[in-house]
């Protein structure tokens, strides 16, 4: 194991299995975490605790990926007027997870970028809504932004400016394009727009009432939020998850993965000119969801993984119904893959486009799916499974071009995979109880909560206080870290394949927003 | 190609009869009686995420399948507001979103329609009305009409589309 000095002071974590975590003084942070990168690690998220909701006083944590293993770092500050070192140079990703923190606690690092990121102009520049909450303002009536974009110079480039809301059923954003001509010179990202002030919701939920707003995060990502909630808080209340409890949830997961990329896939196709794609995967999209919504009574899985176990079960009955659903899913994509290989104009659009390289993917911390279309090969149900993951032992779908082509890959293998875990699920669901009694945290704990969803991977720390509320609840999707490598990816391409880019990351903004 | 082909005859025509209206789903009965009598059914949308989950977004999108075929319908999702009957707009409205949602509408020729859209759309649902949302979509621009559901199934949505279209042609009916 790396960081072997550490390991004598380190304490495991409740929730994720091999979750431990490090208690470190300001000048141990950075060589901890450059101790992490060296070891081939990965920042995985960073958040900071506010000196007035935390038992601490103000704090700044950063939970890093090793092999699989989660190592979260603990670094506790005088008071939230110090500055921390920030980790921009050892994980890029880092940079907007440290403005963040400083949007929502004051609590702010040492990185020379000082510009807002989730705040716009909804509450002062001085008011942290972690700490104290802001004044309401009356009515709706918020000023515009003023965001200081970097400027690209030199003859002939122009600035495309792009959104929040945007051409077609998609989340708001803003991109502003550098280009000369049709070829894109930088993209720079502004988002923000869709924040909900979901951190410091959770706090005003009781802990046992969490997972719903959870499920709301991203809700193309119901099932990973909701599934990680419900882990942190059984860990932190050492709450035992009955078996079939846990087969199902793996069923829904693997359900929503399959959902998503089915959905992805038809997009994909339409947005490189052929709508037979989009006509062809959401009709079998659309037969999943009825004969899910048949089966267990919903189409999308909002409200499927409750504290202890599931709120839904699958009859008996129904099984047969719900595998004979997913194999003529399976065979059917199998088909328009065939269809997507042999059509020139599609695999002309999907080659070569929106390339990252291994070697950048592995700098910037590309993750998840399009990392696994980079050459990482990570995804944590195999590189640190959790139960029944470990019992599944699913098979890793990667390729190394980087681009859409690798993207669509990545999607028909994992579709096809995901398929077939969902069927040995069906067909050896184990009889018993579906959840089991979670009882309200009574003190103060920590728990964690890690799920590979079909995007990444999907992080909730959950802190609960004297009283046993929650303190502090922080939510991580895996776009953080690849909505910076977006702007990598379509730097020299056209601006008309800039969609065909963005849709094969499929990134959230609800997700990353909060 | 041919296995393209192939597909499409083999697959066939799989839309089905759209919903009728729903009433119980009208919030205000504005005059558009306008919109009405030149274009019927025809209908652009501008939808706008306003501040939702994308939850809501997953069963818009399935309007657009061939099951539930809305441009069949007459009815199509159009990239500007400029160009838009309607809007269908997602919630809770974040206070970052409230002026480009307003200026949305603003951009709209009359006579619009606006549908909010799900729990949040229509109340703020779990987010509420906090230092980041605003709530409601009608926190922000009148709404027509109000279809709730976390997410609304797509047969509903397609309802709260028509109720929007169809009811005031039918009032003008009842009038004359």
């Amino acid at each position: 194991m790396p960081l072997t000095r550490w390991s004598s002071r380190s304490k495991a974590l409740h929730g994720s299995p091999g979750a431990w975590t490090v208690t470190v003084a300001q000048r141990e942070w950075l060589a901890a975490a450059t101790e992490a990168a060296a070891a081939g690690g990965q920042l995985l998220s960073l958040w900071s605790t506010a000196t007035s909701r935390g038992a601490l006083g103000p704090t700044v944590w950063a939970a890093l990926l090793i092999d699989g293993r989660l190592l979260v770092l603990e670094l506790q500050l005088a008071d939230s007027a110090q500055t921390y070192r920030g980790l921009q140079e050892l994980f890029p990703a880092a940079a907007r997870m440290q403005r963040a923190a400083a949007d929502l606690t004051g609590i702010r690092s040492d990185a020379a970028d000082v510009r807002p990121w989730l705040r716009h102009r909804a509450w002062p520049a001085d008011v942290y809504p972690l700490e104290m909450l802001p004044p309401t303002p009356t009515g709706a009536d918020v000023p515009v932004d003023a965001y200081a974009f970097v400027r690209v110079d030199g003859t002939g480039v122009h600035e495309i400016p792009v959104g929040p809301v945007h051409a077609g059923i998609i989340e708001p954003g803003h991109f502003r394009f550098s280009v000369v001509g049709e070829k894109v010179l930088r993209l720079e990202e502004r988002l923000g727009y869709v924040h909900k002030g979901i951190e410091r919701r959770f706090t005003e939920l009781p802990a046992v009432e969490g997972h719903r707003l959870a499920a709301r995060i991203s809700g193309d990502s119901a099932v990973a939020f909701s599934w990680a909630y419900c882990q942190a808080l059984e860990g932190l209340v050492e709450a035992p998850v009955p078996d079939r409890a846990l087969r199902l949830r793996a069923l829904f997961l693997e359900v929503e993965r399959v959902q998503n990329h089915l959905g992805d896939l038809g997009a994909l196709g339409n947005d490189a000119g052929f709508a037979f794609g989009l006509v062809q995967f959401s009709r079998l999209k659309e037969q999943l969801l009825r004969t899910l919504d048949a089966c267990v009574g919903q189409r999308y899985l909002l409200d499927a993984i409750v504290p202890g176990g599931v709120a839904v079960d699958i009859a008996d009955g129904a099984v047969g119904t719900l595998v004979a659903c997913v194999q003529r899913t399976a065979t059917a994509a199998r088909a328009l893959r065939a269809i997507y290989d042999d059509h020139a104009g599609v695999r002309d659009r999907f080659a070569g486009t929106g390339e990252v390289r291994p070697e950048l993917a592995r700098r910037l911390g590309l993750t998840g799916l399009a990392g696994r279309a980079s050459g990482l090969g990570r995804d944590l149900r195999i590189d640190n499974p959790w139960p029944p993951y470990d019992a599944l032992r699913p098979v890793l779908c990667t390729r190394t071009e980087g681009d859409v082509a690798a993207r669509v890959a990545v999607r028909f293998d994992e579709l096809e995979e995901s398929c077939r875990l969902i069927t040995g699920l069906l067909n050896a669901l184990p009889a018993g109880a579906l959840r089991t009694a979670v009882p309200a945290p009574a003190g103060p704990g920590f728990g964690v909560g890690l799920i590979e969803g079909w995007r990444g991977p999907v992080f909730i720390a959950l802190q609960t206080g004297e009283t046993g509320g929650v303190s502090r609840c922080h939510a991580h999707d895996p776009s953080w870290q690849n909505w910076p490598v977006l702007e990598h990816a379509v730097i020299g391409n056209i601006v008309p394949d800039f969609p065909l880019i963005n849709k094969s990351f499929n990134l959230s903004y609800s997700g990353h927003d909060l | 190609m041919l296995k393209t082909l192939r597909t499409i005859a083999a697959v066939g025509i799989v839309s089905e009869p759209p919903p009728a209206a729903d009433q119980g789903l009208r919030q205000r009965a504005a005059l558009q009686s306008e919109l009405l009598a030149v274009l019927g059914r025809a209908l652009a949308i501008r939808h706008v995420d306003a501040g939702s989950c994308n939850g809501c977004e997953l069963e818009i999108h399935a309007l657009n399948n061939p099951i539930y075929n809305i441009e069949g319908l007459g009815i199509r999702f159009t990239a500007s507001p400029r160009h838009a009957d309607l809007l269908l707009v997602t919630g809770p409205v974040s206070r970052h979103m409230a002026t480009a949602l307003r200026r949305t509408y603003e951009s709209t020729p009359d006579p619009k329609l606006v549908v909010a859209v799900g729990d949040c759309g229509c109340t703020g649902g779990i987010f509420g009305d906090s230092y980041a949302t605003v709530g409601p979509v009608s926190a922000v621009i009148p709404v027509d009409v109000a279809v709730p559901g976390c997410p609304p199934h797509p047969e509903r949505l397609l309802q709260a589309i028509l109720t929007a279209v169809t009811s005031e042609r039918t009032g003008i009916a009842r009038r004359s």
